[in-house]
């Protein structure tokens, strides 16, 4: 029986090796781009970097640690973030359709960003600022008003509604948002770019930002694993067995509207990566929350670390949105896998 | 002593009643029937006590209201088998059984006999041989076995079956009701269950209640409930002639 009962989570080895691959994939988008730079070398400027010594040849250290360290950084960080809030709400709405864009938190963050962007409203010195505040602002102003407007229609507070909800407000957002590009055409590229996503430019404050968010949301998401497979079993039979549907509900979309509020502000709205991921990991690792929440979270970094090497590389000098190769690479991927393990996995 | 006492209970959906004005006491080792026809409110009156569907009047367990009991405490006092079961995903039949355990495992100092309760639970509905596969291959009666385990998994108080023999086969139906027979002997244990089938229900039944347009027609000892002039109100026929006819196919 003791063994039956570890199987339910990983083993420290299988971590391990998903750690590693999840790296893999990061080392590889820090060496390839429009320079190209050898593993080795890479390696011999991280380690003089953290032990403090002067770089052989400052030009390649400055690519290596300005623009690409964190840029590869945010990216994987958004893409775990993405996909753990995915797999959550897909478990946690009983809805493989699910992911974060279901509740309309990231329409209603990419409509604060378009705002900011229409109005040219910053903080002054700091570029960007502007459309990062009133996105994260308008993630979680929209979690809000679609949870009180859920409450408001049924009591009970049904997932159900809470579908609709999130589905009838993204639909008035983008009306909202076509509107905003109307008044506003010459800020039209600008915010197609953010609504397709790009994670240019990021720095490693915004990569601390998203670490620590998805350090305490994915922790507080992970620890509700056995919860999720309630929900994602039904929810009737959750509250049968003990399980506090409300509170752990509202806790749930909760931390995943912060999260996804965080990474919308900071690489715009990235379709699809946060709902073909836990599809793609649940293939391999079973429906069990215990495994799945926290392989989607190597699974995301490791697809859009390679998605957003895609992107800048493809059509090089131009970069693509990545949104554009995560939507094209997934679908293709999706279906692919989906065909040759769901046969007899499913 | 009474376990469980509803009193003047009603559901309403909007501003349509479902049944309204029920009142039953629970006591120790019984076996209510809720039985009537099709859309009588029988399954509502289930998720009612579950706290699935809002109600009024009041339903107290042990003296005190039902409402104030934590989701844990209510799971480990009342269990509940619900009509319908759909699961989205591929979880292994042993995932499913191990929820049952749920309300334990938040205990302080964990859940020692968990794994001891699920495999007594597979292995009494006969779900051990199928314990790792996925219950999306399962069929129907295999379902409703394994959220049966789940229930017996966890290890209530008081039992509350929503047509708990819907979709087995005969061998299981008995077995079932064998088993939530024998199980409801020990002491402080009762069962509800909505069935169907009224020769099931009248041979394991201590009590019943008939519902019919809303109200309960007729409640309390078997023999009362079952006097045709309420069962032949409530079905609309001549229900003992009806399952005269169906038993003497086999003579």
């Amino acid at each position: 029986m003791e063994e039956k009962r570890q199987r339910e989570s990983y083993g420290l080895w299988t971590w391990i090796g998903l750690a590693v691959l999840t790296l893999a994939a990061m080392l590889i988008a820090v060496c390839v781009g429009s320079v190209s730079i050898p593993v080795g070398e890479c390696l011999r400027v991280f380690r003089d970097a953290l032990t403090g010594t002067e770089a052989s040849d400052p030009g390649t250290a400055s690519i290596l640690l300005a623009v690409r360290l964190p840029r590869v950084l945010c990216v994987a960080l958004s893409g775990a973030a993405l996909s753990v809030c995915g797999a959550a709400m897909q478990g946690l709405l009983k809805n493989p359709l699910a992911d974060g864009s279901t509740l309309g938190i990231s329409s209603g963050a990419s409509l604060g960003a378009a705002l900011a962007i229409a109005f040219g409203f910053q903080l002054p010195q700091l570029p960007f600022s502007g459309s990062m505040i009133l996105a994260a602002l308008f993630a979680f102003g929209s979690l809000i008003l679609i949870l009180s407007l859920s409450y408001m229609l049924d009591s009970s507070f049904s997932t159900n509604t809470i579908i609709l909800m999130g589905i009838v407000y993204s639909m008035f957002v983008s009306s909202i948002l076509s509107l905003v590009v109307t008044f506003a055409p010459d800020k039209l590229k600008q915010i197609t770019f953010w609504t397709m996503g790009s994670l240019e430019g990021s720095s490693y404050q915004n990569a601390l930002v998203l670490f620590v968010m998805l350090a305490v949301c994915g922790t507080v998401l992970i620890r509700l694993a056995e919860e999720l497979n309630a929900f994602a079993i039904g929810e009737e039979n959750a509250m049968n067995v003990g399980v506090n549907v409300k509170r752990v509900r509202l806790v749930i979309l909760v931390t995943v509207s912060l999260l996804i509020g965080t990474c919308v502000s900071i690489g715009g709205t990235i379709g699809f990566v946060g709902l073909v991921t836990p599809h793609i990991i649940r293939l391999l690792t079973g429906p069990n929350h215990r495994r799945l929440l926290p392989a989607s979270m190597f699974g995301g970094a490791a697809f859009l670390t390679l998605a957003d090497l895609a992107a800048r590389t493809i059509a090089r000098p131009l970069e693509l949105p990545i949104g554009v190769v995560t939507s094209f690479v997934g679908a293709i991927l999706f279906v692919l896998i989906y065909y040759k393990v769901g046969r007899t996995a499913r | 002593m009474s376990i469980l006492c509803v009193d003047r209970l009603g559901v309403s959906f909007g501003q349509t009643p479902i049944f309204q004005d029920v009142s039953f006491e629970l006591n120790e080792g019984d076996w209510l029937m809720m039985i009537g026809p099709n859309g009588s409110g029988k399954s509502t009156l289930v998720r009612a006590i579950s706290g699935a569907v809002p109600y009024s009047g009041s339903i107290s367990y042990l003296d005190g209201d039902i409402r104030r009991l934590r989701p844990g405490e209510l799971a480990r006092n009342i269990g509940i088998l619900a009509q319908n079961h759909y699961v989205g995903y591929a979880f292994t039949v042993r995932e499913v059984v191990r929820l049952g355990r749920y309300a334990y495992t938040r205990e302080r100092g964990g859940d020692p006999e968990g794994e001891a309760r699920i495999r007594r639970a597979l292995e009494l509905t006969g779900m051990d041989g199928l314990a790792d596969k996925s219950v999306l291959h399962l069929s129907g009666g295999e379902l409703q076995r394994v959220f049966l385990a789940q229930l017996f998994a966890q290890d209530p108080r008081v039992l509350i079956l929503d047509e708990p023999t819907n979709h087995l086969d005969l061998i299981y139906q008995k077995q079932v009701f064998e088993l939530v027979s024998e199980w409801r002997r020990e002491p402080g244990r009762a069962v509800i269950s909505v069935v169907h089938d009224l020769s099931l229900a009248r041979a394991y039944g201590t009590q019943a209640l008939l519902l019919y347009e809303k109200r309960a027609l007729a409640q309390g000892s078997m023999d009362r409930v079952f006097d045709p002039k309420f069962l032949n109100t409530a079905y609309g026929m001549d229900v003992a002639a009806w399952m005269q006819t169906m038993l003497s196919q086999w003579v």
